[in-house]
């Protein structure tokens, strides 16, 4: 009994514990809405435009690179 | 393709970890409330940049054994990329350190000695410039280097740990394990620290091959 007594008092406090944590403040609204999708594709759009960019640049310069070794 | 994987899992990283970072759940903690994200992408710079002037030590000490102007060409491009990510590392955590501690720069150990030790990297950049002849220059600018990075190293693990910080992990504030109530943060923070150095390392083996074909061409 006071093993269960016990289990019972540590659950308790934990959960008083989850309560405390959800009063701090974080962006739940933009989440919950379903806002933050939007700017997570124009982040995800502009870092893959940008990689897209140094893969093509990375080719042109093998490109050049080859040609400068056939010259040699 | 086969030899550009390590592009493509960079590219990979680096999108998975911007995406997980605005998305993924995270702690609920005061002060910091949703900015703790931006572990995701304020350390990472760091992490790139250690790794970029880890690189450039290597060539310098190996430009000095070889006399190779391949080996100094690599040593001083990959200082100029890990230069980049501090210069981002360095303004991501001004406009981190606004919102936590209120000031964009409140004078930090490690916010001092960090802009300490890219000064130390720019004097590399400017010396490398003010001389001429090839060999001199090598040869100098490597010694050089072989005595920044211990600095920078000193500078941005050691000394901060000796004083007050506001920094986790410093001055007896707890480390980057408060953050880690859950572990649900190293999914996304250990990816995006392994992707932005393999996009750190291309960047840096494009302006190697440019330089060295600009060298060839001479």
């Amino acid at each position: 009994m006071k093993k269960l007594s016990f289990t019972l008092m540590m659950l308790f406090t934990t959960i008083s514990l989850f309560a405390q944590n959800n009063d701090i403040e974080m962006a739940d609204t933009l989440r919950s809405n379903g806002k933050i999708y939007i700017v997570v594709i124009s982040i995800v759009i502009i870092l893959v435009g940008l990689l897209i960019y140094l893969f093509t640049l990375d080719k042109r310069l093998k490109m050049l690179e080859k040609k400068s070794a056939d010259k040699n | 393709m086969k030899k550009n994987w390590w592009k493509i899992l960079g590219a990979i990283l680096v999108l998975y970890s911007t995406i997980a970072g605005l998305l993924l759940g995270v702690p609920r903690l005061p002060i910091l409330h949703e900015s703790i994200r931006n572990l995701y992408f304020h350390v990472p710079m760091w992490f790139a940049m250690i790794v970029m002037f880890s690189i450039s030590i290597f060539y310098s000490v190996k430009s000095l054994s070889t006399q190779s102007q391949d080996d100094d060409l690599r040593a001083v491009e990959s200082v100029n990329v890990g230069v980049l990510f501090g210069i981002l590392g360095l303004l991501t955590g001004m406009i981190w350190a606004k919102f936590a501690w209120g000031e964009f720069w409140s004078f930090d150990p490690k916010q001092n000695f960090s802009a300490i030790s890219m000064l130390l990297y720019f004097a590399y950049l400017v010396l490398r410039n003010a001389i001429d002849e090839e060999q001199k220059r090598a040869k100098i600018s490597a010694i050089y280097n072989i005595f920044a990075f211990p600095m920078m190293i000193v500078l941005i693990f050691v000394l901060p740990r000796l004083k007050d910080s506001l920094h986790p992990g410093n001055g007896g504030n707890p480390g980057f394990n408060m953050y880690d109530l859950d572990s649900r943060m190293r999914m996304v923070f250990y990816p995006a620290c392994l992707g932005w150095i393999l996009i750190g390392y291309w960047v840096y083996t494009i302006r190697y091959r440019i330089s060295a074909l600009v060298y060839k061409q001479q």
